[in-house]
């Protein structure tokens, strides 16, 4: 899967070094199949979340993100508190029609390759808040790629639906340049 | 103790006062509407009476239950004489106003602005009587009791999301299934 330079030099235009990494890249592809499951596989070690958190079940998020749980066992131990730096956005609580263009403004920011995770059965469907005020899940809001139902989920669910996401990050395909 | 305050607005104001209680402990009062402010302003100044802390206020709406739809009720505390008060007043529905208690707590602001939000009580005299949990595009008053259940006013166009469970499409459990 190395790329040698000769190829890279034998390319017509090289702008930039982003373009020749990219160029490596997608030749690497080509030729292997495999490298696109060790990004993946990068990918999914090393997740920076988001934490948009708005209600009770932040407490659990800050358990599950504590030593006696410890996240940073799967790799995602580091929150990032701007969108722009964050892969990985944790829908933590209730949200409710009043959040919900602030939702889609921080899920918007953020940089592709990014996952959502609904944290909660407030974020998953609204939970017992069928009500005037509160959005019947954050899917109404973003596209969400793992539910954690709960009210609210113990440390282990949450484990329990990173590597799950972990999972799927390992098996996607075409995502490599956006 | 408790009775010390009912007898005194009784005796300061007569038929001002339309209605007492003073059941488990909890006094009661219910106020002629145009005399609400000069009621008021003797129980914070009255050196026997002295309530200083404004507790809280809220409506109740009794719908289709009570020809004069709406209360509007404020709770008050002394610190210093270390007893508690509240306050009534009954309005209909076509004229929903009551004078507003801001200008004599200040701390009656916020809660005066949440009744007003949830019930559509119009307070007059009161300083900034604008909506302060939802939001500004929202239609109606959603604690009233004949707001419908199921409206719902989002802000954004929501995404349409796929299966979603509902009472005639009930979630497939995989504890039902053979």
């Amino acid at each position: 899967m190395a790329a040698d330079e000769t190829t890279l030099l034998k390319s017509d235009v090289i702008v930039t070094r982003a373009d020749a990494a990219e160029g490596w890249l997608r030749e690497a592809i080509e030729k292997s199949p495999t490298t696109q499951q060790v990004v993946n596989w990068g990918r999914k070690y090393s997740l920076f979340g988001y934490p948009f958190v708005t209600a009770c079940c932040g407490m659990e998020y800050m358990s599950a993100f504590s030593p006696r749980y410890d996240i940073s066992r799967f790799g995602a131990e580091i929150p990032r508190f701007t969108p722009r730096q964050a892969d990985l956005l944790w829908i933590v609580g209730t949200i409710t029609h009043k959040q919900a263009p602030i939702l889609r403004r921080v899920w918007e920011q953020m940089l592709e390759p990014k996952w959502a995770i609904a944290f909660g059965v407030c974020a998953s469907t609204g939970g017992f808040y069928d009500n005037y005020s509160v959005a019947q899940g954050a899917d109404q809001i973003i596209p969400i790629d793992i539910y954690i139902p709960g009210c609210p989920p113990r440390p282990e669910q949450v484990l329990d639906g990173l590597v799950m996401l972990q999972n799927k990050i390992q098996k996607e395909k075409g995502r490599m340049m956006v | 103790m408790a009775k010390v305050v009912l007898e005194r607005l009784r005796r300061k104001f007569g038929d001002a006062i339309v209605e007492t209680s003073s059941e488990l402990g909890d006094d009661c009062a219910v106020v002629a509407r145009e005399k609400l402010g000069e009621v008021a302003e003797f129980l914070r100044d009255d050196r026997e009476l002295a309530f200083d802390m404004p507790i809280d206020c809220t409506a109740l709406d009794w719908f289709q239950k009570r020809e004069v739809r709406f209360d509007v009720v404020w709770h008050l505390y002394s610190m210093t004489k270390k007893h508690r008060l509240r306050l009534k007043v009954r309005v209909a529905e076509d004229d929903p106003t009551v004078p507003s208690l801001t200008p004599v707590w200040r701390g009656m602001n916020w809660h005066e602005r949440e009744t007003w939000d949830m019930y559509g009580i119009r307070f007059t005299g009161h300083p900034d009587l604008k909506r302060i949990l939802l939001y500004e595009e929202f239609v109606g008053h959603p604690l009233r009791k004949d707001y419908p259940i199921d409206r719902r006013q989002p802000l954004i166009p929501l995404r349409k999301v796929k299966d979603v469970p509902t009472a005639k499409n009930p979630p497939k459990s995989r504890l039902n299934q053979p």
